[in-house]
């Protein structure tokens, strides 16, 4: 018993000095941003690695979730007489919710990844330490630059999925079933606000950019030099950051859509 | 890659998602029909909002004239008080009415306005004086179940 | 030189001076009381086995760890991994060659060669290319400065870092094993540029290695690691001459003697044992 109470109490503390870590990165990240900033083509590099490398997959299953999204909300709304909505619910599921969760998601696992195992990689490597030998600051050079194309990147990724999903909604809905293209777009138009779905949508696909880069980039930091190691941080890329994702989403749905 | 063609490839991927961005901004949402022309006030007294929101949209004949902008609570009159933003180049007479009415298949309610038949136009601060409340469900079913029973008592005394 | 006098570590010619010092990676002490220095183009060897604490004491002279007790000076000066701005200086005086050449994966040849330019020299776009080049051809790799990373071979990846640890013309440069796992060729070509780059550059070097007979022979000081500390010091010929049952066990490659070929038995291994042979029966 008292053993099993140690055990607790000894998780706890693991758990919060891995916590308190985790801030420091952050906090590290945001301190070397200023000098980092000055070099934008090393940035501009990293959102040709996380964003457009990402396109195909946003851009596909952002056109199948609408596809979905039509077929599942034209049954549901017509026995209630209400297909006419049908817009509106695809623009608004999407721009609040399914735009920024689904894409941090398939972020985490496709640029989170890919993230982890190249910093992994350079530190078993030795690449880190030659940097380091050479008078050059790491952080600087390799983690800071794309740290800021993840949260350049996801936004933008967010906001194609929705657009991608609403023209595929479109097209199931409109095109294939047959509701009213002017009720489809109209309603939406009436319902979907900029303020309160367009931007908080935009806001939360910014917070979820900083979440999954963050700890994508911290999980390659501090991986274990080995290709074990390597490949167990990717695994906690993907697991940590979706549900970091999705309890960041549970927070700012409730802070933003009370 | 060389930097140029990496720089190109990044501007077009910050291109498409400014592309999607005002998307969504003007097909997909009211910003298209949001006019960022110049407003005037005017305030509405009513004794029940019902589910009046702000932002909700202003109507004349079916046409968004404006929004509303602010609700407050009057604790003396007990009354809630509506301010309208108008768009400027709508005018409308200051015997107008203003009425809250409900908006199609949601139920989400706006404010209809009626013109008048004064020469004089509303200017930026008035109150408008001729106001309807919302229609709550509660009063109409006890109105009607109270017609009915009026009606039915009625009846046997005019015999 | 058998000894070490305190004359010889306060000369100005030694560019790295260790004295009397402790290292080792927090509650670990892996070396203590070690004395040593290198001085202007000279070729200095650290050998020891495994585990002997050589990558420590490379750690220790690059400012990547901090040493504990004693005195660790580069170029004249203290090396403080506390002091970061004296440290940037002094790193950007060195060259470092690693083991497995770690060379950055996203670049190719020539901008692996060119990183160091471009983060800490102002030099034009053409300066920098005919450096690169150059360097590269010191090396005899000017003709793959096009390639890939991936599409080097390990020896050959080696000679590149090489050639990236000289582009600064540092007036130090470390070397990690750099004999480890080539083939005669590409050790005969690496042994000689070593001693070259020191001829020429009037570079010191600190060479960290267990193959005896490449660094012996280009060595002008050797200094053997073991049981923790400093074994032995002195030329390749003295050290060869030495009585000294560890020195001897060394050079000779004894499987036993002073480094035991049995490893010790602990109460952890009794114990386990007992669990086995109490399963079985």
């Amino acid at each position: 018993m008292v053993a099993w109470l140690g055990a607790i109490g000894a998780a706890t503390r693991s758990s919060l000095v891995g916590l308190g870590s985790f801030a420091r990165f952050f906090g590290l990240m945001l301190a070397r941003s200023g000098a980092a900033l000055r070099r934008p083509g090393l940035v501009v590099q990293q959102v040709h690695y996380i964003g457009n490398f990402s396109l195909v997959i946003i851009l596909v299953s952002g056109m199948f979730v609408g596809f979905v999204l039509g077929l599942q909300g034209y049954y549901t709304l017509q026995r209630y007489g209400s297909e006419e909505a049908l817009g509106l619910l695809v623009a608004l599921s999407l721009v609040r919710e399914l735009g920024p969760v689904v894409t941090a998601l398939l972020f985490a696992g496709r640029a989170g990844t890919s993230l982890t195992a190249e910093i992994g990689l350079m530190k078993a490597g030795e690449q880190l330490a030659a940097m380091e030998v050479m008078a050059v600051d790491p952080v600087r050079r390799v983690l800071v630059p794309r740290f800021w194309a993840g949260i350049i990147a996801m936004p933008l990724l967010a906001a194609l999925f929705s657009m991608v999903g609403i023209l595929g909604g479109w097209g199931v809905g409109v095109l294939m079933i047959g509701v009213d293209e002017g009720a489809f777009w109209s309603q939406m138009q009436n319902g979907v606000d900029f303020v309160d779905d367009i931007l908080n949508g935009v806001i939360k696909s910014v917070v979820f950019g900083v979440a999954v880069t963050l700890i994508a980039l911290y999980q390659g930091y501090s991986a274990r030099p080995t290709p074990e190691g390597v490949s167990r941080a990717t695994t906690r890329t993907v697991v940590l950051g979706s549900l970091t994702v999705l309890g960041l989403d549970f927070l700012l749905t409730a802070l933003m859509f009370s | 890659m060389s930097r140029d063609k990496v720089d190109v490839w990044v501007g077009l991927f910050v291109v498409l998602g400014a592309i999607a961005l005002v998307f969504l901004a003007l097909k997909a949402a009211n910003l298209g029909t949001f006019s960022m022309g110049s407003t005037y006030s005017l305030t509405a007294r009513f004794d029940n909002i019902g589910g009046l929101k702000v932002r909700a949209p202003i109507k004349s004949a079916g046409v968004v004239v404006g929004r509303v902008s602010a609700i407050g609570f009057d604790d003396q009159m007990y009354q809630g008080i509506v301010t309208l933003d108008i768009q400027s180049q709508y005018v409308f007479p200051t015997d107008s009415s203003a009425k809250i009415l409900t908006s199609g298949l949601l139920g989400e309610q706006y404010i209809g306005l009626e013109p008048g038949g004064e020469e004089e136009n509303f200017a930026d601060g008035n109150t408008i004086r001729y106001t309807q409340s919302a229609v709550v469900l509660e009063n109409l079913i006890s109105q009607f179940l109270y017609g009915k029973a009026a009606e039915g008592a009625s009846a046997p005394a005019s015999n | 030189m058998p000894t070490q006098t305190l004359s010889d570590v306060s000369s100005p010619e030694a560019v790295l001076s260790f004295h009397d010092v402790t290292v080792g990676y927090g509650n670990r002490i892996i070396l203590q009381s070690i004395t040593m220095q290198v001085k202007r183009g000279q070729v200095v060897a650290v050998i020891g086995g495994s585990g002997s604490g050589k990558t420590t004491l490379l750690r220790a002279a690059t400012g990547q760890i901090p040493i504990q007790q004693g005195e660790l000076s580069a170029f004249g000066q203290p090396l403080d991994t506390h002091d970061s701005r004296r440290l940037y200086e002094q790193r950007q005086r060195m060259g470092v060659l690693f083991q497995q050449g770690a060379l950055f994966t996203d670049l190719d040849v020539f901008e692996n060669v060119a990183f160091p330019l471009r983060e800490h020299a102002q030099l034009s776009e053409s300066e920098v290319r005919e450096r690169v080049l150059s360097k590269l051809q010191d090396v005899g790799l000017r003709g793959a400065a096009h390639l890939k990373t991936s599409e080097i071979s390990g020896g050959m990846a080696r000679r590149v870092a090489l050639a990236r640890a000289i582009v600064l013309e540092p007036e130090l440069i470390f070397y990690d094993e750099p004999f480890a796992g080539l083939d005669p060729i590409s050790l005969g070509v690496i042994a000689q540029l070593i001693r070259s780059m020191s001829q020429t550059l009037g570079c010191g070097a600190l060479l960290i290695t267990h193959d005896l007979e490449e660094s012996f022979a280009i060595a002008d000081q050797v200094y053997l690691l073991g049981r923790g500390s400093l074994v032995a010091a002195g030329t390749p010929q003295a050290l060869q001459a030495s009585t000294d049952p560890f020195v001897v066990q060394f050079l000779k490659g004894q499987p036993d003697g002073p480094v035991a070929f049995h490893y010790p038995e602990t109460a952890a291994f009794q114990e386990w044992l007992a669990r086995q042979q109490g399963g079985q029966s």
